[in-house]
């Protein structure tokens, strides 16, 4: 058992963290969260001419062959940043898409454009009436020569504004919240019959809501098996949760960070706030929380890219559902410990703290993954192969 | 990064199962599995078992038995016998006074003490708290004079857990009284049948009789019982409560009440099904297993951390959290497995673990739940409180 980091690792993470600590502070990002797309051209330059789009894929795709230990470094440090590029959608959700749905084709086709930061992606999945339901799929699909014609709507598609090609579930049989009947299709943002409307989320980033009005993509636009779209779509989202928990580690220690800091500047009644008992329990109940997010996710990191498909989902629900509550604890105190001065936007710490809260509500809430680690009989009950 | 465990290690953790199933009577682990009260033979009879084996003290240094397993392995034998389970070793010989001995005791002491220790020939408490120093454990106040070869004992001790079974008692005695409170005491070795002593029950709300008062009325101890140098106790002490992070957190102990819980709720009906398919109780229950889960991996992030650099060095800042949050988990195991009593959590005989032999009023497995639930209140009192513990993260962790 092993929980440090390779040397390869350790550079990664050493010079992303010096890239993002020169480019990437607090001022940096509002500057950037102003440009019309809402994230900086520049770093997205910056990412790639790092290696961070090639890195989870094979190399002989053109990828670097990273595994979700790297996605986990990349994503902490991100989220430390609070990063705005649309890194997530790209490579995280659509880079998913292509590892393990696409084609020798399509991979050669795509793969490298992603890696070279020249193509943006995004996953078209959310309906209105689906909630935290990932099988509930209302878009239909509807068989056209050797194509397919989609008609449908998806909401809340995070930089679905910007991307250049999306990630679409659509129905191809069934009823709505059947598991089998979905597949996934790559679709071209300017196709006729697609329409999109960008906006700004409660965390800076940017989202969109899509329509498709008769969209006629052809064969090679399906990306696995038709009608097997929901075991696709589930082990990329596995992984996105575990992806998501990284980042909400970043996010959550530098709440943590910032909050233990001004405990030891910040006087009241001529003493550090940081020397009043009843704060300092606080801030050591959000040191416990981060400890505990930290273990399950390693634990979510690991099982990430598991061929168990149950194995991987239970520690998926755990990890989602740890995150969720252990980063509404940290949040919280975090802006209550500040006092008046959390509560401001021109303060880093609101920001990190909304960020949070938008990742629990992001592919199920702390709620809907505990239900479903429940129902799935809980974390240490051994079932058989 | 790699959380599996290494093909020797698998192997290892195999051994040590076939050698709980071959070698663990069955009367023993039963009477663990239902949560019933330590029975004294039974720990005796395990632990020559296990000393038999030259398992009775892995984690001390081979020359005094240890046997010389990495951390790894420790943890791994660690939680198996606890999954099983298995008594656990009495801590206030093996994890306690018996590396304070093999650290800062003499030659004669390490003869005299150790091997008894590890075949549990000697019974040992600990007698630390008195009944005005609890957390601020440093304000005790029991003297020892000093006359001749001997020193003269008086005081109180209190908590002393299972001190009627105890042969010898390894106390904090206070031999400077002008002193700064943490500079004036030391740390002697007393054996339970000189006169003077006087052990009385303190029955606790689960109605058990675990603890006791200790009261030292003219004690006669021989000045060689003096472990270490006088007045030097305090270090001792705090080696002998810092030494312990790999059990600290409790992790296999509370998988096996996990396990036991999810057992009975598949047996307990509730609205004409069984417990355990009720939405809101197997959300509780996988709850507590989220945070058993990650607690376990913080766990073995620090036992990994003290393997590279050989468990000199200072503990990883994570190991501080393994107190607070292992007793919480703890704490909510118990009461879930009360819950699943339901109604049958309510019989209490008082003799039960005393020879009580009647049948049960419910369940055979339900007696134990209530009482497991109210005794395990203890774990965020004992060994510093779990405000004790933040107060200390704060200070030593986060600066403030």
């Amino acid at each position: 058992m092993d929980f440090d980091l390779t040397e390869e690792q350790s550079i990664l993470k050493d010079s992303l963290d010096r890239l993002l600590a020169d480019k990437y502070g607090f001022e940096d990002r509002n500057r950037y969260a102003k440009a019309a797309e809402g994230w900086s051209g520049e770093m997205w330059q910056h990412f790639a001419e790092m290696g961070l789009m090639a890195l989870p894929f094979a190399e002989e795709d053109g990828g670097i062959g990273g595994g979700p230990v790297e996605t986990m470094i990349v994503m902490e440090s991100l989220g430390k940043a609070l990063a705005l590029e649309p890194y997530f959608a790209t490579v995280v959700l659509g880079g998913g898409f292509l590892r393990l749905g696409g084609s020798p084709a399509q991979k050669a086709d795509l793969v490298p454009q992603v890696a070279e930061g020249a193509l943006k992606l995004a996953f078209a999945h959310q309906e209105r009436n689906a909630r935290f339901d990932l099988a509930h799929v209302e878009t239909s699909a509807t068989k056209d020569g050797d194509g397919y014609v989609l008609n449908g709507a998806k909401s809340v598609v995070t930089h679905g504004d910007c991307a250049d090609k999306l990630f679409v579930t659509a129905r191809l049989s069934g009823d709505s919240r059947d598991e089998t009947g979905v597949g996934v299709f790559l679709v071209d943002a300017g196709a006729d019959g697609l329409t999109r409307r960008g906006y700004p989320t409660q965390d800076g980033l940017r989202a969109a809501e899509i329509t498709l009005d008769n969209v006629k993509v052809g064969a090679d636009a399906l990306f696995g098996k038709p009608g097997k779209g929901m075991t696709l779509v589930r082990a990329v989202v596995d992984q996105a949760i575990a992806a998501l928990s990284a980042e909400s580690l970043g996010v959550m220690s530098a709440m943590h960070e910032l909050t233990v800091d001004y405990m030891k500047v910040r006087k009241q009644f001529g003493l550090p706030i940081g020397a009043f008992q009843a704060l300092q329990h606080k801030a050591v109940d959000m040191f416990v929380a981060l400890e505990q997010a930290r273990s399950i996710t390693m634990f979510a990191t690991m099982m990430a890219d598991s061929a168990n498909a149950d194995e991987r989902a239970r520690a998926v629900h755990a990890a989602k559902a740890e995150i969720g509550r252990g980063g509404r604890l940290v949040g919280e105190n975090a802006i209550q410990i500040h006092g008046g001065v959390g509560m401001t936007m021109e303060y880093a710490v609101g920001h990190y703290f909304k960020r949070m809260t938008m990742i629990d509500v992001a592919f199920g809430n702390a709620d809907h993954h505990l239900r479903a680690l429940a129902g799935a009989g809980g974390l240490f009950e051994e079932k058989a192969a | 990064m790699d959380l599996r465990f290494t093909d020797d290690e698998i192997a290892f953790r195999d051994g040590v199962r076939a050698f709980l199933r071959e070698n663990l009577p069955e009367e023993i682990r039963k009477r663990l599995v239902d949560g019933e009260y330590m029975v004294k033979d039974d720990l005796v009879r395990w632990s020559r078992i296990l000393n038999e084996k030259g398992w009775a003290v892995p984690h001390w240094p081979a020359e005094y038995g240890g046997t010389g397993w990495d951390p790894m392995r420790q943890y791994i034998y660690l939680e198996e016998t606890q999954k099983f389970p298995a008594p656990q070793p009495l801590a206030f010989g093996v994890n306690m006074v018996g590396p304070v001995i093999y650290t800062f005791g003499n030659d004669e002491q390490k003869k005299t003490f150790l091997p008894r220790i590890a075949n549990l020939d000697d019974w040992w408490c600990q007698g630390f708290s008195e009944p005005g120093a609890g957390s601020d454990l440093a304000s005790l106040k029991t003297r020892a004079v000093r006359d001749g070869d001997h020193y003269i004992v008086n005081g109180q001790k209190t908590w002393t857990t299972l001190a009627q079974y105890a042969d010898w008692i390894f106390c904090l005695v206070r031999t400077d009284p002008d002193a700064k409170k943490q500079e004036g005491i030391s740390f002697l070795l007393i054996d339970m049948k000189t006169p003077g002593i006087e052990v009385r029950p303190i029955v606790t709300i689960d109605g058990g009789r675990e603890v006791n008062e200790v009261f030292f009325t003219d004690v006669k101890v021989p000045a060689e019982n003096l472990v270490g140098q006088e007045n030097k106790g305090w270090d001792y002490a705090k080696f002998l409560l810092g030494n312990e992070r790999t059990n600290i957190a409790r992790i296999g102990i509370s998988k096996q009440r996990v396990a036991r819980i999810r057992e009975l709720a598949a047996k307990e009906m509730s609205g004409g099904r069984p417990l355990i398919e009720d939405e809101r109780f197997r959300e509780k229950l996988a709850s507590i297993e989220i945070e058993l889960k990650a607690l376990e991996l913080t766990q073995l992030r620090v036992v990994a951390a003290d393997a590279k650099r050989g468990n000199t060095g200072k503990p990883d800042p994570a190991s501080s959290i393994l107190k607070i949050k292992g007793s919480e988990i703890q704490q909510a195991t118990t009461h879930l497995l009360m819950e699943v009593m339901g109604p049958y959590a309510l019989p209490y005989r008082a003799e039960n673990g005393e020879g009580w032999n009647e049948p049960p009023d419910g369940p055979d497995y339900a007696a134990f739940a209530a009482p497991g639930y109210f005794n395990n209140r203890k774990v965020s009192i004992y060994g510093g409180s779990n405000e004790i513990q933040k107060n200390i993260i704060a200070k030593a962790v986060l600066g403030l």
